[in-house]
């Protein structure tokens, strides 16, 4: 290569080398021109990202609130809950260490397959639950055993128990997880563990009782793991919620109760429901836990439905029980006066029909008061043959049947009243022969225990007063507490008192169809109604034969239903009571209605300060009529131990008038006690 | 043609080791001992500040490598242009070898183990393919360069590594050893209308390439263009890397404070991502200054090429600073989001030993370059 050749090339490559050298230089100044980029234009952004990835808010669970009976017995708590976790970093070998631990535990195949599988699919740090609910044994046992399990670490989480298990399962209801439709936008449900309300209480009043979630500021690295705590801040515990509910009394219920029976305590005078009991019944400290298959089929195949309160949802005609609705349309349409006589002859005939009345012999002439009192069908189907659906209709609705009581329990049923629209509706024709039927409380009818409750708290108290089972929250008492918050009905107090008349007759006079019902002296005056409802259309072919309803089989026989209020002259209660194929009001319903009643006067009516008792044969006080004498408190079924020490905030209202001159009398001595209530 | 001389230096033949030693240019080893340096704090940071497990060994490594690097410079760069086609075949050799034997990691193969220490062949390739060329062109005229058929085996000798490099598959080296390559045959002399005319054929063949890529580097070839849409995934690193960037701010956190780095939101971070850790924790200041002591490693090869009075060393000198340049460009492009991220280190402060050693032998022919560059080479051989 001659010398000018390589002068040549050199020249080339200088050029080209510096070229080179130039293009580099204009990349670094790229790198740094991206460099000051992100730090310095965009580093207030990314320092906000980075700590917003070092920074993981967690949120604490609060405490749920806590439900409470009328006398601030709890009934759902916060329990603790003992658990045994693994985390899995902390041991070397996890199979070991879960047979060490099955030596105090057992755990089965498909337990130890589920943790198995929780463990891959966490981070090794995250502890995994091997298992919750420990007893203090086996708490005390593991810890013993700490130094042989490596990993393996006890903490306590709370669970939701229920004190009153299955007697209160209907009204306070159960919590569960959410599920997808529970999601509401409190970010609270995201945490893991938490519950919430599924059924009653607990579901109606879930936002109470949930809390507000606390928060705590942790410093995390990329996988999560906590490297220390920056802030914490306290939620706020659940409000606890009070309600009317006596759950002594509601106890004192069931026990009295069978199969397929409801009964509903409501206070006549404000809607407090005091007892509503259903039987049977769940447990639900067995959804704290996690139910399990079996036992969710057994609830939901069991033909008599524990998981369902029938005094809220059981749909039933109401009878005779409603012959008090007929009787105040008439009334109030003046299509028929108090004193006005109709004859029964046993039996009934419109066109072709013919319609019968309970008693073949018939009743002979009756006013509205026999009517009631004889439950007559024959005085009934006339006085609706007059007065009409529609009127009987809108006095139904008046009185709270086949409405919605909005009553804190999700999933109530309205119930159901027929008119002649919605027959009209359905494309058929409301006939006079429906009306007739109709009037004596048969028919197309579906009617809740509890709205049969409301009627007659209304009927008896003349005021529009709700069914409601929230007493205070967070000790601040609720508004409808009072009897003046409910407006009047509307209906005259002279057309009441006649109702309630015959009410009284059906108990108290000679010939009524539940003088069984008859309340103990001392305890006053209870008034009621009795009612039996065909479940089975009886032919005319099985009344020749001399049909008999006890004869037939058990799921044949007429539902058995009793309605009553007392006491007679300054109602303070009402009660329902539907016995399913009791076949007979008066045998069936009307005893336990009368029982119940004297639990509740036990159990309400506020003690005297020195034990009361009249001498035998005296049947009420001085000053007042001996059909209305207020009952003197009774001690008999409720020791005073019995009771909890703590004054009632709602003492006042349920006392009697502090006039009732047994409390002060010095003579009574408690050996004396004749007017104890019976036993059945 | 000129009558081969047998002398090795300008003066003499026999100059012996200390005298090429006094002509090494220390203050270079300085300035690659402060970027080692700055290394070692990045890794004592990454390590948790600790210099278990990352920087007391890079400090060992560094160490070995600069005795190898000035071993290296002591070697006649004769010797090394005369043997550097068998470099060549030896690097084809490894990259042959690591297709049929090597070990797969994330889903390529790539490494080759050598003993004790595993290799990345392609590194290698990269300094003996620049080696081979710059053998090639050492004696071409200019008119000669201007040749097509001239440029027929140096062509077959970069793509032949290439294409293996990019089978394995590593379209990030693949494609750095490519532009290494294109960088000795652009200060060889090739004219500029070839270099055209190849770009466009690139560009025009690029979208039929893209359907032969793998998922995976196709997935992050669109992570790249918008690393949001995929932010736990293949995004995540580019997201982050970012964050621990930005976050620094022109001062940074302070040593040792820097939350990405240390809650472990970094991925790699003490290989790919340790110019964030830089970043984070010294800030803007801190990066430029490394920037810029890596910037003077280049211009110091830029400063070696002008002045070496040979073909060979002035083609061997702009291939290893194109070649370091590209680390340097990749890796913090790639920190920066600005180019797809691809598994490339930052020398002399990323961990790890592969790409330590085959920097710093780089460097020590760039010294031996630097150390005989006065080196008259006899006539041709051929």
């Amino acid at each position: 290569m001659s010398k000018r050749e390589e002068e040549r090339r050199r020249s080339v490559f200088t050029r080209r080398a510096l070229l080179l050298g130039a293009g580099q230089l204009g990349l670094f100044g790229f790198l740094s021109y991206r460099l000051q980029k992100l730090t310095v234009q965009e580093g207030e952004r990314y320092a906000t990202m980075a700590e917003e990835n070092r920074v993981s808010t967690r949120l604490l669970a609060p405490p749920r609130g806590r439900v409470m009976d009328r006398d601030g017995r709890v009934i759902a708590a916060n329990d603790l809950n003992w658990r045994v976790l693994l985390t899995a970093e902390q041991t070397q070998d996890v199979a070991a260490t879960l047979e060490t631990l099955s030596r105090i535990i057992p755990l089965s195949e498909s337990e130890r397959g589920r943790i198995e599988r929780d463990i891959r699919r966490r981070r090794r740090f995250v502890p995994v639950v091997v298992r919750e609910f420990l007893s203090w044994e086996e708490m005390a046992k593991i810890e013993v055993n700490a130094p042989d399990l490596p990993g393996i670490s006890v903490d306590v989480g709370t669970t939701r128990f229920y004190p009153y298990t299955e007697h209160l399962a209907h009204v306070v209801g159960y919590v569960a997880p959410p599920a997808e439709s529970d999601i509401d936008g409190d970010p609270l449900l995201a945490l893991p563990g938490i519950r919430v309300g599924r059924s009653g209480i607990e579901k109606h009043h879930d936002r109470l009782l949930r809390g507000r979630a606390g928060t705590v500021q942790m410093e995390v690295n990329a996988v999560g793991r906590v490297i220390r705590e920056l802030d914490r801040r306290e939620g706020t515990r659940g409000q606890d919620v009070q309600i009317s509910i006596d759950a002594e009394l509601q106890k004192a219920v069931r026990a009295r109760i069978e199969e397929g029976t409801s009964v509903v305590v409501m206070d006549a005078r404000n809607g407090e429901v005091l007892a509503m009991a259903s039987q049977p019944s769940f447990d639900p400290n067995l959804f704290s836990s996690g139910i399990s298959a079996t036992q969710w089929r057994e609830w939901t195949r069991n033909r008599s439905t524990p998981l369902i309160n029938k005094t809220t949802n059981g749909l039933y005609a109401p009878g005779s029980t409603f012959k008090m609705v007929v009787g105040l349309a008439a009334l109030e349409a003046k299509v028929v006066t108090p004193g006005e006589r109709i004859f029964c002859p046993g039996h009934y005939d419109l066109g072709d029909s013919r319609f019968h009345c309970w008693l073949r012999s018939g009743h002979g002439n009756l006013d509205l008061r026999g009517g009631l009192k004889n439950s007559c069908d024959v005085y009934f189907y006339e006085v609706a043959k007059r007065v009409g659906i529609d009127r009987i209709a809108a006095m139904a609705r008046r009185l709270g049947l086949g409405v919605d009581l909005e009553i804190e329990l999700p999933g109530t049923k309205a119930g159901f009243v027929p008119t002649r629209e919605w027959r009209q509706a359905q494309g058929k024709p409301w006939n006079l022969g429906d009306t007739v039927v109709h009037g004596i409380g048969q028919g197309f009818y579906q009617l809740t225990p509890l709205s049969l409750a409301t009627m007659t708290a209304r009927l008896a108290t003349g005021r529009a007063v709700q069914p409601h089972l929230t007493h205070a929250i967070s000790g601040r008492t609720v508004r409808g507490v009072r009897a003046e918050d409910w407006p009047s009905l509307g209906i005259p107090e002279r057309d009441l008192r006649l109702v309630r008349e015959g009410m009284w007759a059906v108990v108290n006079e000679e010939g009524g169809t539940a003088k069984i019902a008859r309340l103990p002296p001392g305890y006053g005056v209870l008034a009621g109604k009795t009612g039996s409802t065909q479940v089975r259309r009886v032919t005319r072919e099985q009344r020749e034969r001399g049909y008999r309803a006890e004869n037939q089989p058990r799921e044949w026989r007429p539902h058995a239903l009793f309605v009553a209020f007392a006491p007679y002259d300054n109602p303070q209660y009402a009660i329902s009571v539907v016995v399913e194929h009791g076949t007979s009001g008066g045998a069936a319903a009307a005893p336990l209605a009368r029982d119940v009643m004297v639990d509740v006067m036990n159990r309400l009516r506020p003690q005297p300060a020195t034990p009361v008792a009249q001498p035998p044969g005296t049947p009420g006080a001085p000053g007042r009529t001996t059909e209305a004498a207020p009952a003197g408190p009774q001690l008999a079924e409720a020791p005073p131990a019995a009771r909890p020490a703590a004054p009632r905030a709602d003492a006042a209202r349920v006392e009697p008038s502090r006039s009732d001159p047994s409390r002060s009398d010095p003579s009574r001595s408690d050996s004396s006690r004749p007017d104890a209530p019976p036993r059945r | 043609m000129m009558v081969f001389e047998r002398r090795l230096l300008t003066r003499d033949r026999g100059a012996g080791v200390l005298e090429k030693l006094w002509l090494i240019p220390w203050t270079f080893v300085l300035l690659l001992c402060a970027i080692a340096a700055a290394g070692y704090v990045a890794l004592y940071s990454a390590g948790g500040g600790a210099p278990e497990p990352y920087a007391s060994r890079h400090a060992l490594r560094f160490g070995f490598c600069v005795v190898m690097m000035l071993s290296i410079a002591m070697i006649d760069v004769r010797v090394i242009a005369r043997l550097s086609w068998v470099g060549w075949l030896f690097g084809l050799g490894l990259l042959v070898l690591v297709a049929v034997h090597g070990q797969v990691g994330k889903g390529a193969q790539r490494w080759v183990e050598l003993g004790p220490i595993q290799l990345q062949p392609s590194e290698l390739m990269k300094i003996m393919l620049v080696l081979a060329l710059a053998h090639w062109f050492h004696r071409a005229s200019w008119e000669r360069v201007g040749n097509p058929l001239f440029l027929i085996p140096p062509v077959i000798a970069t793509l032949v590594p290439v294409g293996l490099i990019l089978k394995q598959p590593n379209l990030g080296t693949g494609m750095i050893t490519l532009m290494i390559g294109g960088a000795v045959f652009w200060a060889a002399g090739v004219r500029w209308w070839k270099f055209a005319i190849l770009i466009g054929a690139a560009m025009g063949i690029a979208p039929i390439a893209y359907e032969h890529l793998h998922d995976y580097q196709r997935a992050r070839i669109q992570t790249f263009l918008d690393p949001e849409s995929d932010p736990l995934g293949a995004g995540y690193n580019i997201i982050q890397s970012k964050i621990a960037l930005g976050s620094g701010g022109l001062w940074g956190k302070g040593f040792l404070q820097g939350t990405q780095g240390h809650l472990n939101f970094l991925p790699e971070k003490q290989t790919d991502f340790i110019f964030t850790m830089i970043s984070e924790e010294f800030g803007l200041v801190g990066a430029l200054t490394v920037l810029a002591l890596l910037a003077l490693v280049v211009a110091f090869a830029l400063l070696v090429a002008l002045r070496c009075r040979h073909q060979f060393g002035r083609l061997v000198a702009v291939g290893l600073g194109v070649n370091f340049f590209l680390y340097i460009f990749v890796n913090i492009a790639m920190v920066t989001g600005s180019i797809p991220v691809g598994g490339v280190p930052l020398p002399l402060i990323s961990h790890g030993g592969s790409a330590m050693l085959t920097t710093m032998v780089g460097f020590g022919l760039l010294l031996s370059v630097w150390v005989h560059r006065n080196a008259e080479f006899g006539a041709a051989r051929e």
